[in-house]
């Protein structure tokens, strides 16, 4: 044990990781470190990382699973780079983690997990708490499951069910070392449990005040650390939400502000599932969760309930994306409202499905067959997954297209504070419903400002219709083979999505409005270039930060953002899907990219030094 | 649905679209049956949706003036799931073929038929592809050459009457082109059946497959036909002089007279049963084992729809959730205030 004297710290910020076995506990921990820390009124980021397997091989690298949260008093926009305090159930997680903790910062092991054995699974050749390798840390070396389990010995439980309990332990320490109270986590503990296993919870609550005692008892941890700074959050009511249930969310907002009851035809898959498993839960706001047999009747279903007059959306992840092309083609066809859904993960193919990439942009673009637009917008932080899905629901709707919504994994599984939205601060959504008794009316037929077909509901007398996937006469809506239809219904469509920018805000740019550097995301990497442009800006540099929600169209002003400086830099995590992207639609810029495909997120670091070497080039 | 006050006749079904299948095509008397059908229905007019795939059977919901979608391939029945999910007021028609409902469909279709949306299949059997021009379908006999078998088809086929049974299926019924005033009778039966019912309309495809059911569907093969009454023995034959009967595990041929059999030993068909060993049987016979094919409705299990258990679901949350509004949603759980 080191022998460091307990201090008190003041600091605006800090990033924790909990990592653990798969089996450990660690998403649980960390969820709970970041509801406490949310109710103390910090700002935070959280960042989930676990495997795609449902159990690893025990102890290790590959089943490690880590959890990391960051907060502070101030603004936060990530999860962040490194951590401040690792907390390390096991060598494995030692292993996997010890690049993304700061030297001189604080690693907590539990020592019952370095044995010969667990050495050897996580790849050490020697014990990395008895050599050298960690004298650049603040190690504290406990026996956090044998202490565990000491403190449950009396609860007639065994061995394997009071090991279980040594997550709670271990935030038991941590929530000492940041002066966090317990009270949130044992409410949890018993509504959780108390009525179905009072016993387990019991446990658990013991373990998290025997973590709590025993960091206070032994004076090496390096206690009462203080988060400072002021909030700059606005005024009003926040919860912590994940991206994905805030995405559901969105959906069920725009349906109650369209009158169209959701249908949510979809397909299990990572890491986008809990969008389904969250309207599934609310079927008395009219909701619909239809899970399908696969992700080809996922999105028909949903073109099914389009037809028939539903909010319909269907919601998936790269692979899935791939299957649901032919449909999607379909719906561009029929001109039917349709909202895709579509959290990114690495690929190709399986890919790494519980990793984020931004590699899906030109699959949402145009992997279709024939010229098939659709329109593409994108949340950028699991709080604005709300906004996006509502505003993809009213795209959808009121200009009677398929919208694809892009998130990732990052967003969908991350969490952050989420200024509660009023239904009554929401607008109104108006889908171009043909009335009962409308004469002459013509399927194909459009309103010439938003050139949207309209949407006659099966049921209604006199409006009996047919449409499909063929191509149909631009009026009466029968099938047409005539080569001059054909040419103005393609350029119809096309216009009819070009048209959406004339109802979309314009871009606004960060920092420098003119100048040396304009640098330019989409998308979920916003918080890490936010953080990085404004902290260049506070070092006098003359740079600028224009982060792109709507893809397809582009905002009306983008073409004259980008001439207002010197470079311009496009970075993402892929290999350059939307600089190309750019290029083609305003060829008359020179484009440099930073791109990113490991499966991570940016780091606010590595941003930095791109964009300070690009400034720096000639 | 509400009782329909106007009296439709089959005109009103038709619409302005000229039908383009092929002169001679078996589909054309499936359609006029529907046509024919559906005044005889207590729907409205604008309640009827007609929902396809892919293929030649698939460009009927241009030819009906009722509402219709005509979908991509094999895909039809979930469209058709999702737009009677939606709108369970509406009677949905999903009409396919055997290459769009048992090929690139098949998954579909049986998840369909095991999940019981009320639902209306028509399943035009040809035995082959017609509007990719003659290739081998799903249910092709062994042996058979096509563009795509020039030395013969090698893979046994579907019988789409027992991948239904397979699925516990509710509805089943099989139906031909040869005889319109039967097929009428099913599909009325079809519609009134709650639940995903599948009729398969045996029809000849008269430029890639001509005379494929010719055994079973002209009047001069009567003894090879048997067209099943639920509560009727299963009789057959010009005049009614042969039966079906269980020997052992399997069905048997005999002879009114002959043998000592009499009307009693002849099985009574009882389309209720849940289980589906003798179903599975009917629709078997007359594949080269001396049996008439058999016809009319096989199976008729009446079973809770999926959406009517969905409904009970919306009406159980609806009484005990704890919220009664979004806002209520979104203010739940843990929240704190930035002055």
């Amino acid at each position: 044990m080191s022998s460091n004297k307990v201090t008190s710290t003041e600091v605006e910020k800090v990033v924790i990781k909990f990592a653990g076995d798969s089996g450990d506990g660690m998403q649980l921990t960390g969820t709970q470190f970041t509801g406490t820390s949310a109710l103390l009124g910090n700002d935070l980021a959280t960042f989930p990382d676990y495997p795609a397997e449902i159990r690893a091989p025990q102890g290790t690298v590959a089943g490690v699973s880590g959890f990391q949260v960051h907060i502070g008093g101030t603004d936060i926009h990530t999860p962040g780079d490194y951590a401040d305090v690792l907390v390390a159930m096991n060598a494995a997680a030692l292993k996997a983690n010890l690049k993304w903790i700061k030297s001189s910062k604080t690693i907590i092991v539990d020592t019952d997990s370095f044995k010969k054995k667990d050495l050897q699974k996580a790849g050490w050749e020697s014990n990395p708490l008895e050599d050298s390798t960690l004298d650049a840390y603040k190690v504290i070396k406990a026996p956090i499951t044998s202490m565990t389990k000491e403190a449950l010995k009396d609860l007639g439980l065994d061995a394997k069910t009071m090991a279980r309990s040594k997550n709670m332990f271990t935030l038991g320490m941590v929530y000492w070392m940041f002066s966090r109270p317990c009270e949130h986590t044992i409410k949890f503990l018993n509504d959780k449990f108390g009525k179905k296993l009072p016993l387990v919870a019991e446990a658990n609550i013991k373990a998290l005040r025997a973590g709590r005692n025993y960091a206070s008892t032994i004076e090496a941890i390096p206690n009462q650390i203080t988060i400072t700074g002021s909030q700059s959050l606005e005024k009003g009511t926040y919860k912590n939400v994940m991206g994905n249930a805030a995405t559901a969310w969105g959906i069920l907002a725009a349906s109650a502000k369209s009158g169209r009851d959701v249908f949510l035809g979809s397909y299990p898959i990572t890491p986008a599932t809990e969008i389904l498993q969250e309207i599934a839960k609310h079927k008395h706001f009219g909701a619909k969760a239809f899970q399908a047999e696969d992700e080809i009747a996922g999105i028909a279903s949903t073109i099914g309930a389009s037809f028939a007059g539903s909010l319909p959306v269907t919601t998936t992840s790269g692979p899935g994306l791939a299957l649901k092309g032919e449909a999607l083609g379909l719906a561009v066809m029929t001109e039917l409202p349709l909202v895709v859904v579509n959290v990114q993960r690495g690929g190709p193919s399986t890919g790494l499905p519980t990793k984020t990439e931004q590699s899906d942009l030109m699959q949402a673009l145009y992997g279709r067959n024939g010229e098939s637009p659709v329109a593409v917008i994108a949340a950028s932080s699991p709080a604005d997954c709300f906004d996006y899905s509502f505003e993809a629901s009213k795209i959808a709707l009121e200009h009677m297209t398929p919208v694809v919504l892009l998130t990732d994994g990052y967003l969908g599984n991350g969490s952050a504070p989420w200024k509660i939205t009023k239904m009554d601060e929401l607008p109104d959504i108006n889908p171009p419903i043909v009335k009962e008794g409308t004469e002459n009316w013509e399927p194909y037929s459009r309103d010439a400002e938003r050139l949207a077909r309209t949407w006659a509901l099966p049921g209604t007398p006199g409006l009996e219709h047919r449409i499909g996937g063929l191509e149909k006469d631009g009026k009466t809506g029968n099938v047409s083979y005539v080569p001059e239809n054909h040419q103005s219904m393609t350029e119809a469509r096309e216009a009819k999505i070009e048209k959406i920018a004339d109802y979309l805000p314009e871009l606004q740019v960060e920092g420098a409005q003119e100048g040396d550097l304009l640098v330019i995301g989409w998308g979920g990497t916003k918080g890490s270039m936010l953080t990085s442009v404004r902290e260049m800006v506070g070092e006098g540099k003359s740079i600028g930060l224009a982060h792109f929600n709507y893809i397809n169209p582009l905002q009306k002003n983008v073409k004259e953002i980008l001439g207002r400086y010197k470079k311009i830099v496009v970075a993402e995590l892929n290999l350059g899907q939307f600089a190309n992207y750019l290029r083609m639609s305003f060829p008359e810029f020179e484009y440099k990219q930073y791109n990113k495909v490991q499966g991570l997120p940016f780091t606010t670091i590595e941003l930095k030094d791109a964009f300070n070497k690009i400034l720096n080039e000639n | 649905m509400e009782t329909t006050k106007v009296k439709y006749t089959f005109k009103d079904f038709s619409s302005d679209q000229e039908v383009k299948w092929c002169p001679g095509c078996g589909d054309y008397a499936i359609l006029s049956a529907v046509q024919k059908a559906l005044p005889e229905m207590d729907v409205k007019k604008e309640d009827f949706v007609f929902i396809s795939g892919i293929g030649c059977s698939s460009r009927f919901p241009y030819y009906m003036d009722t509402y219709g979608f005509h979908g991509i391939h094999g895909r039809g029945l979930a469209i058709a799931t999702g737009t009677k999910l939606a709108n369970p007021n509406l009677s949905v028609w999903q009409i396919t073929g055997d290459g769009d409902a048992m090929a690139i469909g098949g998954n579909h279709f049986i998840h369909a038929v095991r999940r019981n949306v009320d639902l209306n299949v028509i399943l035009f059997n040809n035995e082959i592809y017609g509007l990719t021009k003659g290739q081998f379908s799903p249910t092709t006999k062994l042996g058979m050459k096509t563009k795509t078998s020039p030395e013969g088809q090698i893979q046994n086929p579907f019988n789409p009457g027992e991948l239904v049974m397979g699925s516990k299926g509710r509805f089943f019924a099989r139906v031909m082109d040869k005889n319109p005033k039967h097929m009428k009778e099913v599909f009325i039966q079809a519609e009134k059946f709650k639940g995903t019912s599948v009729v398969e309309a045996l029809t000849n495809c008269v430029i890639f497959n001509d005379k494929v059911h010719d055994q079973f569907t002209q009047k001069d093969h009567q003894d090879d036909m048997l067209f099943l009454e639920h509560g009727k023995p299963m009789l057959f034959g010009k005049n009614k002089e042969y039966g079906l009967m269980l020997h052992g595990f399997k069905l048997i041929k005999v002879k009114l007279g002959e043998n000592h059999v009499t009307i009693d030993d002849i099985l009574v068909h009882d389309a209720h049963v849940e289980e589906t060993g003798l179903g599975m049987m009917l629709v078997n016979a007359g594949m080269g084992d001396g049996l008439p094919r058999v016809f009319g409705v096989i199976r008729s299990v009446q079973e809770d729809t999926f959406e009517e258990r969905m409904q009970a679901q919306v009406d159980n949350v609806r009484e005990t959730s704890k919220f009664a509004n979004l806002d209520e949603l979104f203010a739940s759980g843990e929240t704190w205030e930035i002055e």
